[in-house]
């Protein structure tokens, strides 16, 4: 009974974030995150590493899809990949030396203002 | 430029804060991509990126591998669809649902909560 409760709750933010991630090739772990943690109880931690594992094969089944479609810019692919490598080795490193929550209302700012220009 | 637009978005992406968010309006604004190819770059860069994480992550047995499995069966119908979905939409179009999200996903970072806080 109780693994029926959790094949559940797994198959709907599976589903769900599988969804937005492919849609906008974005935005999986900011959903998966907080359903690991409230939904289904794990660390902060264990949560962040956990997501990491479940978006790498969807970002892959995605990535076949856009190639299909030839809506893949591999040249400036490899340098953004390049790039965000030595940016997430410094982020990792300096995660919890910096305070996380105003970072966070910052980028949150950043993204409404760039959100309303995207819609308008 | 472009170097230092992902060092950001990978520094950003590093901290749990998520940097595919940051990364494609970027790109589409700056950079005047197509909506779909600036989350194909995001798509596709995401993966040697997570792939060194997570192996470093799995070393420190920080990864619940059966819930992984759990959550990943039905994440890969999930993407089929989502993906299948982007790339039949007008770049105009998406870009529109895009900043929606955006808008909300903002907010979220604004007033979430972190088991940590």
């Amino acid at each position: 009974m109780k693994n029926n409760k959790l094949i559940l709750k797994s198959s709907i933010i599976g589903l769900i974030s599988g969804f937005i991630n492919g849609l906008f090739g974005s935005g999986g772990g900011t959903i998966i995150v907080p359903s690991l943690t409230f939904i289904l109880g794990l660390s902060q931690h264990k949560a962040h590493a956990t997501a990491l594992m479940i978006i790498l094969p969807l970002s892959i089944i995605s990535s076949i899809i856009y190639f299909n479609s030839q809506l893949i810019d591999f040249p400036i692919t490899l340098k953004v990949s390049l790039g965000a490598m030595i940016g997430a080795y410094i982020g990792a490193k300096t995660l919890n030396k910096i305070p996380n929550i105003w970072l966070r209302k910052i980028f949150g700012v950043f993204m409404i203002i760039a959100a309303i220009r995207m819609v308008f | 430029m472009l170097y230092i637009i992902s060092i950001f978005s990978g520094f950003i992406g590093g901290m749990g804060i998520g940097g595919g968010t940051i990364l494609i309006p970027i790109l589409v604004f700056f950079f005047n991509f197509e909506q779909q190819i600036a989350q194909s770059i995001n798509l596709l860069s995401f993966i040697p990126l997570s792939i060194v994480a997570i192996l470093v992550h799995i070393k420190n047995k920080s990864i619940d591998l059966k819930l992984s499995l759990f959550i990943i069966i039905p994440g890969l119908i999930g993407s089929l669809f989502g993906s299948l979905l982007a790339v039949s939409l007008s770049s105009t179009y998406l870009k529109k649902i895009f900043g929606l999200f955006l808008f909300i996903m903002g907010l979220y970072q604004i007033f979430c909560k972190t088991k940590e806080n």
